[in-house]
């Protein structure tokens, strides 16, 4: 009986107080709370592009190519397993021929040995306008941002990697396990992954939104890259591509991959 | 109804305590992988789906088969098949629910599974091969289970599993239409983007289903001393020779296309698989096993003497149905991957632990359908029981 009574006055007790609250949290609420403010120095652009300059690369050398790698992989805490099975990438150095399969032609290769096309070539996600990874993935757990960004939520991703199968430029890795043991030197600024989550390169959104530009860029001393809105006539990216050939990796598939290479 | 298949002979018992210790074994394997992750298999960046995506494609065309009974059964009337309908959609239930769990056993993250129906996404066909799938399995669950009580009370199926029925039989040919979507329709894996895949994968599907059913029926007349009537048996036969012979129809549709043309994002894969692709042959001699078992089942369907044999006819439908498993359980999915889209070559074997999942796949379904057509056969018999003591009367 006595511990009906104790708690009946709990309850009544805990009804008045929330009661009285209610006013206070209606202020809050009023007040508007903690709210999203953008960064006023965020970058922002009708259409994100990239421009990698292969004639610039194969001047400056392979550590230019490298340095690229490492200041990307070091600011996304990509690990490195140190084996090809697991291994996860961003952006990494390949062979010409399977950057551009297509580009492959076997007299030229032959005869133009220590050419331009014996040069590594960087890739990374193309942040395709039309992006198959995106029309495949069963929880929008990779999706397309306005400004042409293909980003993933790594807290969504159920790891079906059917987003692997599809994105024809094999820009993304799973976490075949857990990466964190192996992330060398750990970027508090930006989030590590758990164990069978799809990633890949995002194009740095998080540093565009601190107005910063992609780490690799930044990384390039003379500038074998360059970043830019593609919409805008006076980008970087525009200036070079106006007065320079540029091709992309597999554009016959019409996923309109956004990384151009200047040859 | 259940009840027949608590009790049975000690062969019985022995059979389903083999499944559990098999299944038992898988799972300690699946734990070993939850918590390892998928590393533990023998898939890479650049073979990102093996064995489990392959038993899901293979598994949903032995699902979709149960058709090729149901079919001539109830839209053509064809008398024999009366005895092993029940059997073929029996062989329907278990073949989904290994399906969902090849799938599950396939995700990086199975904790999140519930992602894919709490954010609907109507353009990745992943959403729609659920759908399909999980249609498919309430479909053969409510009609198998309604026709078989029907049977045990002597009474005909009320209408609206009739209706059922009829809906089952288009929805089976969508979900493996939709599995074959799954691959056929993605830029830059030219081993899969051909339009011919979902005809393939159906009529590979119809001869390696009423293979396996064929191959039930004669263990049912050993172990259970059930009889599904020679006439059904030889109606089987037929179907598996022209599925089989539409299957290799349509593979040299494939071949001729990649080759004729010589395009070379088409033909590395195939050149992978027959001949080796820059000093890697790793799945040539699994290739021309599965090739060569096609061809000489093919061949000894075709003939009626070898057909209408009781002692050939079992070792045929053993070899369509490894050779299909080969080539859609094994060869498909993995090739589809080698070479990646940077014409590199990263080779694929199975480990330990992914086999041993797998296997444990495979007897959690073996197990389903043993306690399934446990209790269809017993149905069976004390119908023909009853038949028997009523004409004596």
């Amino acid at each position: 009986m006595d511990s009906t009574r104790r708690d009946f006055l709990k309850i009544a007790g805990l009804t008045a107080l929330g009661l009285g609250a209610k006013p206070a949290a209606d202020a809050f609420a009023a007040a508007g709370g903690p709210r999203m403010t953008q960064n006023p120095q965020a970058l922002k652009a009708k259409r994100w592009a990239m421009v990698i300059n292969l004639k610039k690369f194969k001047e400056s050398g392979k550590e230019a190519l490298q340095r690229c790698v490492d200041a990307c992989h070091k600011a996304h805490n990509v690990p490195d397993f140190g084996n090809p099975k697991d291994n996860i990438r961003w952006i990494w150095p390949v062979e010409l021929a399977e950057a551009l399969p297509t580009e492959e032609n076997q007299y030229l290769h032959k005869f133009h040995e220590g050419a331009l096309r014996d040069f590594p070539v960087l890739v990374l996600c193309n942040h395709c306008e039309k992006p198959p990874c995106v029309r495949v993935c069963p929880t929008k757990a990779t999706f397309q941002r306005q400004d042409g960004l293909v980003l993933m939520d790594y807290h969504r991703c159920i790891g079906c990697r059917y987003c692997m199968a599809a994105c024809p430029f094999g820009a993304r890795s799973l976490n075949w396990r857990d990466p964190r043991p192996f992330i060398k030197e750990l970027n508090r600024e930006y989030p590590t992954r758990v164990r069978g989550v799809v990633e890949k390169c995002n194009f740095c959104a998080e540093r565009l939104a601190v107005g910063k530009p992609p780490a690799c860029v930044e990384a390039c001393k003379n500038g074998e890259m360059a970043f830019g809105d593609l919409e805008d006539a006076n980008s970087d990216v525009r200036k070079l591509l106006r007065d320079n050939f540029a091709i992309r990796r597999k554009p016959q598939l019409g996923t309109q991959p956004q990384v151009y290479y200047i040859v | 109804m259940f009840e027949k298949a608590l009790t049975g002979s000690k062969g019985y018992y022995i059979w389903v305590l083999f499944l559990l210790a098999v299944i038992g074994f898988g799972a300690t394997n699946y734990l070993r992988q939850y918590f390892y992750g998928l590393g533990i298999t023998g898939m890479s960046k650049d073979v990102s789906w093996g064995l489990y995506i392959g038993q899901l494609t293979f598994l949903v065309g032995v699902a979709a088969s149960a058709v090729m009974l149901v079919l001539p059964f109830y839209l053509h009337d064809h008398k024999v098949f009366g005895k092993i309908t029940i059997l073929g959609e029996f062989v329907a239930i278990p073949a989904v629910i290994m399906c969902v769990l090849f799938v599950t056993a396939d995700l990086g993250r199975p904790d999140r599974v519930m992602n894919v129906l709490r954010y609907p996404t109507p353009n990745s066909m992943l959403m729609w091969d659920v759908v399909v799938l999980s249609g498919y399995l309430v479909l053969n669950l409510f009609i198998g289970w309604t026709v078989l009580g029907c049977e045990k009370r002597g009474v005909a199926p009320p209408i609206w599993a009739k209706v059922l029925i009829y809906i089952s039989i288009p929805w089976a040919f969508s979900i493996h239409t939709v599995t074959a979507y799954l691959y056929a329709g993605l830029p830059g894996r030219g081993f899969w983007m051909t339009a011919i895949m979902a005809p393939r994968f159906l009529g590979s599907a119809f001869a390696s289903g009423p293979a396996l059913v064929i191959l039930l029926c004669y263990l049912l007349r050993r172990v259970a001393n059930f009889d599904a009537g020679r006439e059904a048996i030889q109606s089987l036969a037929k179907i598996v020779t022209y599925a089989m012979v539409a299957s290799v129809f349509f593979i040299i549709c494939e071949l001729f296309t990649v080759y004729y043309s010589q395009v070379p994002e088409h033909k590395n894969h195939f050149n992978y698989i027959f001949t080796g692709l820059h000093g890697h042959s790793s799945f040539v001699p699994v290739m021309w096993t599965s090739a060569i078992l096609a061809l000489i089942a093919t061949t000894l369907l075709i003939i009626p003497s070898t057909r209408k044999s009781d002692s050939v006819l079992p070792i045929v439908c053993v070899m369509v149905f490894a050779s299909l498993w080969i080539d859609k359980g094994l060869i498909l999915i993995v090739v589809g991957f080698i070479p990646s889209p940077l014409e590199k070559i990263m080779e694929y074997a199975p480990t330990l632990p992914e086999a041993a999942i797998s296997i444990g796949i495979w007897a959690i379904g073996a197990l389903i359908l043993t306690l399934l057509y446990k209790v269809a056969v017993a149905v069976r018999k004390q119908q023909e029981y009853y038949n028997v003591t009523e004409a004596a009367h």
